[in-house]
């Protein structure tokens, strides 16, 4: 069971996107539980708005809740042309657990000191994923809030406000299948859809942006999480090596002594330093990428739905060509034609607006994270600061 | 004094000290009857003190053995540099200049006489002995003060040296006296204990061992195991010297005087003993043992006779007695009551010694290293070869710098050399990095990637660094195999390192059944020093082992970090190069160098952590084994020695059958026999000693040498993290500017 508490949020916030706060509606995560697989979220509402009952209120929330009301967004007709923000993706604490389990067994070929410093660099990871878990499902309802048509939404106001269990089904085995086909079926659309010819240049831009950015930030991403990952590795040797340090001074009884206590010490700032820039990275850099992707995503599948009314129209308007070769039906083709059109065009109003907010935001976005990494790695942070204080001690001392 | 000794270390090279001469200056006006005492019982005091600080045993064993020494010293020669002192010091001099020939003359004889009487006393009365301290103690020092107190007026008085000489010269027939039995106390010590093993007459010898191993064990033994030494130090060295000048002291007027010179008295038998002792440790223990290899039968004969008779009559009247009466007896028994004071003392001075060979070692001008790996021949015959270069102004060689071009077992072949000649003697020979099949396969089949350059850079610097320990070895550096293999053009091929070869078979055959004998070698440790020890190199062997694979792990860890940061940089420019928005794409881009650079830093830091710090720790397991190595000499050399006692006992029974059997003629031949084994017992009951204080005093070098070796390394390796370090900070400095101009 672990929960967090609001001040440790607060460093944590406005990480990956930067939102427009509306005071009309304010929705946070104050806190969260983990039972085993599964965590509770608080959502936390204060609101103007009339249409709800009650200007303040706490309903408690599962991650597959936050699944349902994403999936009920992608599948409301109207949204089409919106960028459905990405769903949060579900909490994995599968592998800050076996590191645990492993650290388990291994108990025995380590010193006492050395596997309290393991355990409490797992349970600060463990807790990071934690909290990042709580973030990300946090930044997704305060990105519905913030939308000026999403915000309205039916479902984000009981999901929101129903102070029950929504007890939302979850999906059984044909539809998780279902959901399966339907994601192929897509992939080969897209992959016939980017075969059409594009009418609008704005649209064959971005098309081939968003497809070529996607491969690349997967790819970064990917990329700057075997980083971190690197850096945590070397945060655990020094753990270690700062560990047999200590226990070889110990059983020394030279002057090395000294010498080795020293170097002990060092390897574990070493460590905090080393630890320090993993979770900076991980936080500002990977996080950023990471989300990104996911939005990049979701403005892909806006293109796509797009893509798709228009061969919709295409398919119209050969309807309507055919119904008036053969002069049969042509009003209700008409009218789909018509409709057809009505439909794309709106939904590609409304894409280009949000494509191009989206643009604004994503660069805003990494201006901020790029400068406050820059500032940790630069600006030295505590430990780090520590670290050269006691650089120039540790050679003057070792001179002797 | 007490607290003098306490706050600094050992003042020896500068005992002018402002500390010793305040502290002597306020002792002379308390002018306090007990003070002789006091200084005593303060400076053997220190341990038990100094045992809650945590310093070092070794520093410790400094402190311990050199305080009662070398302060007193320090004190006596500083006198009359104080004013205070100056007309009391005249007076002395007057008045005890004429006694001091001849009562110097007594005192070499009583010296012993009183000291082996006391040292029976020490087994009885620890404590007792303490009281009538005072006294003698104040009496004694008269007498030494005297020749001291003369010349010292007449120079600075700084150095040991020139008040050794001075001392020597007024006082021929003491000095020489004196000098003498300490030249062969330092073989002694083993000779009484030889005569041990037939006559096993328990209380002297039992007392002389846990001294002497108590003494040099010092800091590490717990507070009860400190007993003995401390009774050692206060009793046997104030008795020694106090009780027999007590008669001279008669002549002495004033109180005062006595008092001030009590530490003079412990100071000047230290001169001489340092002195001695610096004279002949530098050849060594065994070249000592060997030039004054006297037949050990009577001296300790008459030893054992006065011991008995000590031990029968009472300790009191029994000094007057052989002060007396005694002369011859107590003469020989001098010598080995010094003797036991020499342990201690020599202990004292092989400290000292060390820190003057340290000294000389800097000054050893020689530097080697081992450049340019060249690849010789090829397919599997190719070899690499290395270029030795040595600089030095050593007269011992021909010119000051020379190069020579070496192959890789030509240094493997210099270490068997050097181990088969010095390792049986207890010497730590340093070992060459090991042979690597792998590594040197890929050499040969000519792969040119970075795993190999590492490889040979890891060689190249193991070689450099070996050869390094062994010319700063100032013993190794004499041997003429090593100089010649640092000068000689052409070396004969060493045939026996290759390890596939006939010779190394049998390498390998003897390696293993040296391990079986040692397994099967149950040694009971007498000396707690060597147990300790020995457990020491184990467990840190173990740990650096751990350390070392650690490192490892490490190194492979920041060459995957380097990898990985490599991969997102370019996948970073790609990001960049994607990015519609032209700040952000430069941003992007610009981060993509950053990571490059740091890339670099990473790749560094891998280097620096192989290089300076595993190589170090490799280093380190390498010569803990051959510490190890020096260990099982000494068990060797003691397994040697009993074995020939277990003949020797053999051939005694078979004396006596013989005898029972009433077969002369065979008789005749048994005795040869024993007394053959005899001497070989004796033989190797002296190897033994030797390897052991050799075992003891190369550990200890090498402790110092590892503790000198470590900080440089990781001062090395601490600024390249530092430097490192400050780099990637500039390189995100950089980088702010750019990710602020994103628009």
């Amino acid at each position: 069971m672990t929960s967090i508490d609001e001040s440790d949020k607060e460093k944590l916030r406005s990480v990956s996107v930067d939102l427009n706060n509306d005071t009309a509606l304010l929705i946070d995560i104050p806190d969260a539980l983990c039972e085993r697989d599964k965590v509770k979220f608080t959502v936390h509402t204060k609101t103007t708005l009339t249409s709800f009952q009650k200007p303040d209120f706490s309903v408690p929330r599962q991650h597959e809740d936050f699944i349902w009301l994403h999936d009920a967004l992608v599948e409301t007709e109207d949204y089409a042309g919106l960028i459905i923000p990405p769903a949060p993706p579900k909490p994995d604490f599968e592998s800050p657990r076996d590191k645990m389990h492993k650290l388990g067994e291994g108990e025995s070929t380590m010193t006492k000191e050395e596997y309290t410093k393991m355990k409490q660099e797992l349970e600060a990871e463990y807790l990071a994923v934690f909290k990042k878990t709580v973030q990300v499902h946090e930044v997704f309802l305060q990105r519905l809030s913030s939308h000026p048509v999403l915000s309205k939404d039916r479902n984000f106001q009981i999901f929101l406000e129903y102070d029950q269990d929504l007890s939302v089904r979850r999906k059984n085995a044909k539809e998780m299948f279902g959901g399966f086909f339907k994601n192929m079926v897509k992939s080969a659309d897209e992959v016939l859809i980017s075969g059409i010819k594009e009418v609008d240049d704005f649209f064959e831009q971005e098309k081939t942006f968003l497809l070529d950015y996607y491969s690349k930030i997967k790819d970064s991403t990917a990329k700057a999480e075997k980083m971190t990952r690197s850096h945590k590795n070397i945060a655990d040797d020094y753990i270690h090596i700062s560990a047999t340090l200590n226990s070889l001074c110990a059983e020394d009884s030279t002057p090395n002594k000294k010498n080795l206590e020293k170097l002990s010490d060092l390897f574990e700032r070493l460590r905090k330093v080393e630890g320090r820039v993993a979770s900076d990275q991980e936080l500002k850099l990977t996080e950023l990428l990471r989300y990104y992707m996911r939005d990049i995503q979701a403005a892909k599948d806006l293109l796509y739905r797009r893509a798709r009314a228009l061969v919709d129209y295409e398919n119209s308007n050969k309807a309507l060509d055919k119904a008036r070769l053969k002069s049969k039906d042509i009003p209700q083709a008409e009218e789909h034609q018509r409709q057809c059109l009505q439909k794309f065009d709106k939904l590609s109003e409304s894409a280009k607006k949000e494509l191009t907010s989206f643009k604004g935001r994503r660069v805003v976005a990494f201006r901020k994270n790029l400068i406050e990494m820059a500032e940790l790695e630069k600006n030295p942070p505590k430990v780090r600061g520590s670290l050269f204080f006691f650089f120039p001690s540790l050679l003057t001392t070792s001179c002797l | 004094m007490a607290t003098s000794s306490e706050r600094s270390p050992p003042p020896f090279p500068d005992s002018e000290d402002q500390d010793a001469l305040d502290s002597e200056e306020v002792r002379g006006r308390e002018s306090d009857e007990d003070d002789g005492e006091e200084l005593f019982l303060s400076a053997t005091n220190t341990p038990m003190a100094k045992e809650e600080s945590p310093s070092a045993p070794a520093g410790l064993l400094v402190d311990l053995l050199s305080d009662p020494l070398i302060e007193p010293l320090s004190s006596s020669t500083n006198k009359p540099s104080s004013e205070l002192f100056e007309g009391l010091t005249n007076d002395t001099a007057v008045t005890a200049g004429k006694p001091s020939v001849e009562a110097s003359d007594e005192f070499v004889d009583i010296l012993g006489s009183e000291a082996a009487a006391q040292r029976e006393e020490v087994d009885v009365t620890v404590e007792a002995a303490a009281g009538d301290k005072g006294e003698t103690s104040r009496g004694a020092t008269d007498l030494l003060a005297d020749g001291e107190t003369r010349s010292a007026p007449e120079q600075e008085a700084t150095s040991a040296a020139p008040v050794m000489d001075l001392g020597g010269l007024q006082q021929p027939p003491a000095s020489a006296k004196v000098t003498d039995p300490l030249e062969d106390l330092l073989s002694d010590p083993p000779a009484t204990a030889a005569s041990d093993a037939h006559k096993p007459s328990g209380a002297v010898v039992d007392l002389f061992d846990d001294e002497g191993s108590d003494i040099f064990t010092g800091a590490p033994s717990s507070k009860p195991a400190k007993q003995p030494q401390k009774s050692l130090f206060g009793e046997a060295d104030e008795d020694l010297f106090g009780e027999p000048l007590g008669a001279v002291s008669k002549k002495a007027t004033s109180k005062e005087q006595k008092e001030k010179s009590a530490p003079a008295s412990a100071g000047e038998p230290a001169h001489i003993f340092t002195e001695e002792a610096v004279g002949t440790v530098p050849n060594t223990r065994p070249v000592s043992s060997k030039t004054n290899g006297i037949p050990p039968e009577e001296d300790s004969d008459i030893f054992a006779e006065a011991t008995v008779e000590l031990s029968l009559d009472s300790p009191r009247s029994e000094r007057r007695k052989e002060a007396t009466t005694k002369q011859p007896a107590s003469a020989s028994t001098s010598v080995s009551a010094a003797a036991s004071l020499t342990k201690p003392q020599s202990a004292a001075v092989e400290e000292l010694e060390e820190e003057e060979e340290e000294e000389l070692e800097d000054k050893f001008d020689i530097y080697v290293s081992v450049k340019d790996p060249e690849k010789i021949g090829d397919g599997m015959n190719a070899y690499m070869a290395y270029k030795v270069s040595t600089q030095t102004s050593l007269p011992m060689f021909r010119s000051k710098t020379f190069t020579v071009r070496r192959r890789f077992s030509d240094f493997l072949g210099l270490y068997e050399k050097l181990s088969e000649k010095h390792g049986p003697n207890g010497l730590i020979v340093p070992p060459p990095p090991e042979k690597n099949l792998l590594g040197m396969t890929k050499m040969k089949v000519g792969k040119e990637d970075s795993s190999s350059a590492d490889f040979l850079e890891r060689r190249r610097g193991a070689l450099e660094r070996y050869l390094q320990r062994v010319v700063t070895h100032p013993m190794l550096l004499q041997d003429p195999d090593v100089r010649e293999f640092l000068e000689k053009e052409e070396l004969p091929r060493a045939v026996s390192t290759q390890a596939l070869s006939g010779a190394g078979f049998l390498k390998m055959l003897t390696k293993a059944t040296d391990a079986v004998s040692k397994m099967t070698i149950k040694m009971n440790e007498s000396d707690v020093w060597f147990e300790e020890k020995l457990q020491e190199v184990e467990s840190a062997d173990q740990q650096f082992r751990k350390l070392h694979a650690l490192v490892e792990s490490l190194v492979v860890h920041r060459k995957e970090l380097s990898l990985n940061t490599a991969s997102f940089a370019k996948s970073a420019a790609m990001l960049g190069s994607a990015e519609d928005n032209t700040a952000l794409s430069r941003a992007l881009s610009q981060l993509a160098e950053v990571e490059d650079k740091m890339e670099q830093l990473h790749q560094d830091q891998a280097a620096n952590d192989t290089f300076s710090f595993a190589e170090m720790i490799a280093d380190f397991i390498r010569l803990l084994g051959a510490v190890r190595g020096t260990f099982d000499q000494r068990m060797k050399a003691w397994q040697r020695w009993q074995d020939a006692q277990a003949m020797l006992q053999k051939k005694r029974e078979l004396e006596a059958k013989l005898l029972w059997a009433n077969k002369p003629d065979k008789l005749q031949l048994a005795k040869e026999e024993i007394a053959e084994w005899e001497a070989k017992v004796t033989q190797y009951e002296r190897d033994f000693e030797r390897v052991s204080a050799t075992v003891r005093k190369e550990v200890v070098r090498f402790e110092k040498e590892k503790t000198k070796n470590f900080k440089r390394q990781i001062i090395v390796y601490l600024e390249s993290l530092l430097q490192s370090q400050q780099q990637l900070i500039k390189y995100w400095e950089a980088f702010l500017p750019e990710a602020k101009a994103i628009a």
